[in-house]
C-alpha cells in the first residue's frame, strides 16, 4: 500500500460518505452542505490528478457559486420537511434495485471485463497547468468557448424571464 | 500508483448515488443537487482519462461541463422558484398535471 | 289470259280493309266504314270470279307462292295459294255471300248499335268481319294442312270475337255474362276440335313426312297398303276437328249459343262459311277418306245422326234464331254425311245451296227481329206520352200483351226474337215474308228450289251406295226439317199479333232487303249448278260436279226418281201437318204449343235440347271446375303458398338470414371480432395509460431502466 493508494482510499471514502449523506439527509440544507463537502473532495482528486486549474474552477464555480445559489433558493422556498408520501410505494425499492444493478454492471465492466487497464502514469510537470489549459482553450476550442459565453447570457436572461411576475397580477 | 480502474469505479459509484438521489428524493432542490453530483462523477472520469492519455482535451471538457452546469442550475432554480410561486409546495409528487 | 297472279290479293284486300277501318276509321262515318268493308269483301269476289275464269281454260291446280315460312329439317312449308276448282268454289261462296252480308250488315248494325246504345262499336264489327273474311280465305286457299290450320284458327278467333261482340250484355241487352260465356263456349268447343285436327296433322307429318296436300295425297295409296291404322287414325282425328268446327255430335253445343252474336254474324259465320270449313276439310282430304271405308262409314253415321238429332231439337224451339241454328246443325249433318259417303259432289253442292238459303233465312230473321224492335220502340214512345201507369186509351184486342200495359213498374224484358211474341207479320213486313218463304221452301227441299236438288243428291247417293241406315236417318231428318220450318212460318207470319210490338212492326230498309233479294234469287236458281243428267241431258247437267271433278275424283250425281218422290212427299206432308197444328188455328198470346199436348214429355225434351248442355255440365264442366278449385285453393294456396312457401321457404330463409347468419356469423362472429379488436385496443391503451401518471420520479425511473437495460445488452451481447 503506497501513500498514493492510501490517500486515494481516504479521499474516496469521504467522497462516497458525503454523497450518501447528501442523499439521506432529511433537510435540504444538510444535503447542500454535504454536497459542498463532496465538491471539495472532488477538487482534491483533481489536484491529485494533475488538474490544478480544474480543481480551482471546481471550488470556485461549483462549491462557491452553484451551491450558494442552491442555498439561496432553499432559503427562499422554505426548508420544511416533506411528509412521507403515499404515492408510488413501489418506486423506492425498485429504484434501489436498479441502482444496485447499475453499480454491479459498472463493477463488472471494470473489474471483470478489464475495460480500462494500466496505471495512471506520471505526467509531465506542466501538465494541467493553467497556461496549457488556456493555450488549448483559446486556440483549438475557441468556438465552444465563445458559444458558452452566449449560453451564459441566455441562461441569465432565461432566469430573469422565468421568475418575472405577470403584469396585472394573476 | 493508483490504477485507473479504481478512479473509474469511484466515478461509477458516485454516479449511482446521484441517480438514486434523482429517483428517490422528493425535494426538487435535492434532486437537482443529485444531478450535479452525477455531473461531477462524469467530470472525474474525464480528468482521469485526460491524465491517462496525457491529453488535455479531457480537462477542457470538464471546463465546459462546469460552465454549462452553472447555466443550467441558474435556469433550473429559476424554474423551481416559479413553480413554487404557483403551487406553494416543493413536493415533486404534487407536480403531476401531465398525467394522462 | 289468266289471272292467277291476283290470288294473294283475296287475303291482302280484306286485311287492308280492316287496317284502314281499324286505324283510321274513327273519323269516318258509318257509310264510309261499311263501304270500305264491303269493298274489302267484294273485290276478292271479283278476283275469285277471275280466278274461276282462269281455271276454265286451265283446270289443273295452280300454286302461287307468296313466301317461305318454315324450313326445319324435313318440314318445308311455305305460304302458297292453291288455286284449284275446289278452293275457288269455296272462295266464290265465301266472298259472294260474304259481300252480300257486309252490305246487309251496314243497315243491320246501324240499328243494332242504337238499340244497344253504343254507336261507337259500329267500326269494330266491320274490322272483325274483314278479319274473318281474310282468315276464311286463308283456310280455303291453303296449299297444306298447316296453312289450312292457320285459317282454321283464325276463323275460330273471329267467331269468338263476333259472338261476344256485345260482350257485356246478354241478347236482350241486360248486363250479363251471357254473351261472353257463349263466345267462350264456342272457343272451347272449337279448341277440342282443333286438338283433333292437330293430332291428325302430327300423324300426317309422322306418316307422310310432309303436310303439303299433293305430297300427302300422292302417297296415300302406298302408305295405306302398309299402315292402314295410321290412315284410320288420321281420318278419325280429322273428324273430331270437323265435329268442332262444323258443329257435329258431340261438339255442336256451341252453335245455338252462338246466336248471341248479331244476326249478320250468325248468317255469315254460322251458316254459310265457317261451319262449312269442316265439310271442305273432308272434301279436300278425299284421298285419305276413300282409302279407308271404315272411316267413311263413321263420318257418314256421325253426320246422319247429328242431322236427325238436331232436327228434333229444332221442333221444340221458340226463338227464331235458335230454330235456324239447329237447322244449320242438321243441314251440316247432311253435308258431312254426304262427303262421308264419298259423294263429294253432292256434299259440296249442298254446301253451296245451303249457304244461299240459310244466309237468306238468317238475314230475314234479322230483318224480322229489327222489325219487332222498331215496333217495340214505337210502343215505348206511346207509353211515355200517354198516362203513366194506366192502360193506353186505345182499346187493345183481347189476348194481346203490351209491354207497358199492366203497370209501368213491372215492365217485362222484351225479347224480339221470341216467336211467341210474333204473329201476323205477313201484313206488316211483306217483303221479308216472301223472302222467308222462299228460303223455307229451299230448305225444305221443295221442287224446283235449290235445296231440293242438293238434298236429293245426297239422299240418292245414300240409297244407291247401300248406306241404308244413313238414308233413313236423313230422310226422317228431312221430314222434321220441313215440319219445323213450316211451324216457324205459321207462328211468325200468320195469325194475329201476339204482342203489340208485332202489331207495330215495320218493314226493313232497302239496304237490308236488297241483298236478301239477291240471295233469294240464288236460292231459287241455285239448283242449276248441278242438275242431274237424267233429267236435263248431257249439256247443262252436272256443272258443279264436273268443275270439282278436276280436283277430286267425283262420281256423277244420281237422280233416283223414287227417292225424290219420297222426300218431296214427306216434305209436303210435314208442311201440311204443321199447318194443321199451327196454321189453321193460330196460337194466341200465352197459349202453350199444341205439340206439347200431343207429345208431352218428348216435347219437353225437344224444347230443352235433350238436356245435353246440362249433361255436359254435370259430366265435364262441374268436375273440372271442382278440380280447378281444388288445385287452386288446396294445392296452390293452402299447400304451396301457406305451407310450403310460408313455412319452408320463408322459414328457411328466415333461419338462414336471421338466425344463422345474423346471430351467429354476424353478431357473434364478425361483430365480436371487430368489437373485440376495438375493446382490446381500448383496454390495452387504458392499461398503458397508467404509465403516464404525471410523477417525475416514475419517469426518471423509466429512464434509468432504459439505461440499465441498454448497458446490460451491450455488456452481454
Amino acid at each position: 500500500m503506497t501513500v498514493d493508494l492510501l490517500l486515494f482510499f481516504i479521499i474516496a471514502i469521504s467522497a462516497v460518505a458525503t454523497a450518501l449523506g447528501m442523499l439521506l439527509s432529511r433537510s435540504a440544507v444538510y444535503s447542500a452542505m454535504f454536497l459542498v463537502m463532496n465538491f471539495g473532495t472532488i477538487a482534491v482528486f483533481y489536484i491529485m490528478l494533475n488538474a490544478p486549474f480544474i480543481a480551482m474552477s471546481q471550488v470556485s464555480v461549483y462549491a462557491g457559486a452553484i451551491m450558494v445559489l442552491f442555498i439561496f433558493v432553499i432559503m427562499l422556498l422554505g426548508t420544511e420537511l416533506l411528509p412521507t408520501t403515499k404515492a408510488l410505494p413501489w418506486q423506492r425499492p425498485l429504484a434501489l434495485v436498479l441502482a444496485m444493478m447499475l453499480a454491479a454492471e459498472a463493477i463488472y465492466l471494470l473489474f471483470f471485463r478489464k475495460a480500462t487497464s494500466g496505471q495512471v502514469p506520471q505526467p509531465v510537470e506542466s501538465f494541467g497547468s493553467p497556461q496549457q489549459v488556456g493555450q488549448l482553450l483559446f486556440s483549438q476550442y475557441l468556438l465552444p468557448f465563445e458559444i458558452t459565453s452566449i449560453l451564459l447570457l441566455i441562461a441569465m436572461v432565461g432566469a430573469i424571464v422565468l421568475t418575472k411576475k405577470e403584469k396585472g397580477g394573476q | 500508483m493508483v490504477p485507473v480502474t479504481y478512479y473509474v469505479a469511484l466515478s461509477a459509484i458516485l454516479f449511482t448515488i446521484g441517480a438514486l438521489g434523482v429517483l428517490v428524493r422528493r425535494n426538487p432542490l435535492v434532486i437537482f443537487m443529485s444531478i450535479e453530483l452525477m455531473l461531477n462523477a462524469a467530470n472525474l472520469a474525464f480528468v482521469v482519462f485526460a491524465r491517462l492519455y496525457q491529453n488535455l482535451d479531457g480537462q477542457i471538457f470538464v471546463f465546459f461541463v462546469m460552465t454549462v452546469s452553472a447555466a443550467e442550475v441558474a435556469v433550473g432554480l429559476a424554474l423551481i422558484v416559479a413553480i413554487f410561486r404557483s403551487k406553494h409546495s416543493i413536493n415533486i409528487d404534487e407536480m403531476n398535471s401531465l398525467k394522462g | 289470259m289468266t289471272f292467277f297472279y291476283l290470288a294473294p290479293w283475296i287475303v291482302f284486300l280484306p286485311v287492308i280493309g280492316l287496317l284502314i277501318n281499324g286505324f283510321a276509321g274513327q273519323r269516318f262515318n258509318e257509310k264510309v266504314i261499311g263501304t270500305i268493308a264491303s269493298l274489302a269483301a267484294g273485290l276478292p269476289f271479283l278476283i275469285s270470279v277471275l280466278l274461276a275464269y282462269s281455271l276454265t281454260g286451265h283446270p289443273e291446280v295452280v300454286r302461287w307462292s307468296v313466301g317461305e315460312w318454315i324450313h326445319i329439317g324435313k318440314l318445308q312449308l311455305d305460304w302458297i295459294f292453291r288455286v284449284d276448282t275446289l278452293s275457288v268454289t269455296m272462295m266464290l261462296v265465301v266472298t259472294g255471300v260474304g259481300t252480300l252480308i257486309h252490305i246487309y250488315a251496314i243497315g243491320y248494325m246501324h240499328e243494332d248499335v242504337r238499340i244497344k246504345s253504343d254507336p261507337k262499336r259500329f267500326r269494330r264489327f266491320f274490322v272483325f268481319l274483314n278479319l274473318f273474311i281474310a282468315a276464311m280465305l286463308i283456310l280455303v286457299s291453303g296449299d297444306s294442312y298447316l296453312m289450312l290450320f292457320v285459317g282454321w284458327e283464325g276463323v275460330g278467333l273471329c267467331s269468338f270475337l263476333l259472338i261476344g261482340f256485345w260482350y257485356e250484355m246478354d241478347t236482350l241487352g241486360r248486363p250479363s255474362w251471357a254473351n261472353s260465356d257463349a263466345a267462350k263456349k264456342a272457343f272451347v268447343a272449337n279448341r277440342i276440335g282443333d286438338f283433333g285436327f292437330l293430332i291428325a296433322a302430327f300423324l300426317i307429318f309422322w306418316g307422310f313426312g310432309s303436310l303439303q296436300f299433293d305430297e300427302v295425297f300422292n302417297a296415300v295409296r302406298g302408305i295405306s297398303a302398309v299402315n292402314s291404322p295410321l290412315i284410320i287414325a288420321i281420318t278419325l282425328f280429322l273428324l273430331l276437328g270437323v265435329a268442332g268446327k262444323s258443329a257435329q255430335i258431340p261438339l255442336y253445343v256451341w252453335l245455338p249459343d252462338a246466336m248471341a252474336g248479331p244476326t249478320p254474324v250468325s248468317a255469315l259465320i254460322h251458316a254459310a262459311t265457317m261451319v262449312t270449313a269442316g265439310v271442305y276439310l273432308i272434301t279436300r282430304s278425299a284421298p285419305l277418306y276413300t282409302a279407308v271405308p271404315a272411316a267413311q262409314f263413321v263420318v257418314a253415321m256421325v253426320g246422319a245422326v247429328t242431322a236427325l238429332f238436331a232436327a228434333t231439337i229444332a221442333v221444340g224451339q221458340f226463338d227464331i234464331k235458335k230454330v235456324l241454328a239447329y237447322s244449320t246443325i242438321s243441314q251440316l249433318g247432311f253435308m258431312v254425311a254426304g262427303v262421308g259417303m264419298g259423294a263429294f259432289g253432292a256434299g259440296m253442292f249442298h254446301l253451296v245451296t245451303h249457304a244461299f238459303f240459310k244466309a237468306l233465312l238468317f238475314l230475314s230473321a234479322g230483318s224480322v227481329i229489327l222489325g219487332m224492335e222498331r215496333g217495340h220502340h214505337l210502343i215505348g214512345h206511346h207509353a211515355v206520352k200517354g198516362n203513366r201507369g194506366a192502360k193506353s186509351s186505345r182499346s187493345t184486342p183481347e189476348g194481346v200483351r203490351t209491354s207497358a200495359g199492366q203497370d209501368a213498374h213491372s215492365e217485362e224484358v222484351f225479347d224480339p226474337g221470341d216467336m211467341r211474341n210474333m204473329g201476323g207479320l205477313r201484313k206488316t213486313m211483306p217483303v221479308t215474308f216472301w223472302l222467308y218463304v222462299i228460303g223455307t221452301l229451299a230448305l225444305a227441299g221443295i221442287f224446283p228450289f235449290a235445296g231440293f236438288w242438293s238434298k236429293d243428291e245426297i239422299l240418292a247417293a245414300a240409297f244407291s251406295q247401300g248406306y241404308s241406315m244413313v238414308y233413313w236417318l236423313l230422310t226422317i231428318a228431312a221430314f222434321f226439317t220441313a215440319f219445323y220450318m213450316g211451324r216457324q212460318i205459321w207462328m211468325v207470319f200468320f195469325g194475329a199479333p201476339r204482342h203489340e210490338a208485332a202489331a207495330k212492326a215495320e218493314e226493313s230498309p232497302r239496304v237490308i232487303t236488297v241483298p236478301l233479294i239477291v240471295l233469294a234469287a240464288l236460292s231459287v236458281l241455285g239448283g242449276a249448278l248441278n242438275l242431274p243428267k237424267a233429267l236435263v241431258g248431257e249439256g247443262p247437267a252436272e256443272k258443279l260436279s264436273l268443275w270439282l271433278g278436276n280436283t277430286i275424283s267425283i262420281q256423277p250425281g244420281e237422280f233416283i226418281g223414287s227417292v225424290a218422290l219420297i222426300s218431296t212427299g214427306l216434305a209436303l206432308s210435314a208442311i201440311l201437318i204443321s199447318w194443321l197444328l199451327y196454321g189453321r188455328d193460330p196460337l194466341k198470346a200465352g197459349e202453350a204449343d199444341p205439340l206439347k199436348k200431343i207429345l208431352g214429355p218428348i216435347f219437353t225434351g225437344m224444347e230443352h235440347k235433350w238436356f245435353v248442355d246440362e249433361g255436359y255440365k254435370a259430366l265435364f264442366i262441374d268436375p273440372y271446375t271442382d278440380i280447378a278449385r281444388f288445385t287452386a285453393n288446396v294445392i296452390d294456396v293452402r299447400f304451396w303458398h301457406d305451407w310450403f312457401h310460408e313455412k319452408v321457404i320463408v322459414g328457411t330463409y328466415n333461419f338462414l338470414a336471421n338466425i344463422a347468419l345474423d346471430r351467429y356469423v354476424d353478431q357473434r362472429g364478425i361483430d365480436a371480432i371487430v368489437n373485440g379488436v376495438g375493446r382490446w385496443t381500448k383496454d390495452a391503451s387504458a392499461s398503458v395509460r397508467r404509465l403516464q401518471n404525471g410523477f417525475v420520479r416514475s419517469y426518471a425511473l423509466a429512464v434509468l431502466i432504459g439505461v440499465v437495460a441498454m448497458l446490460g445488452y451491450l455488456l452481454f451481447k
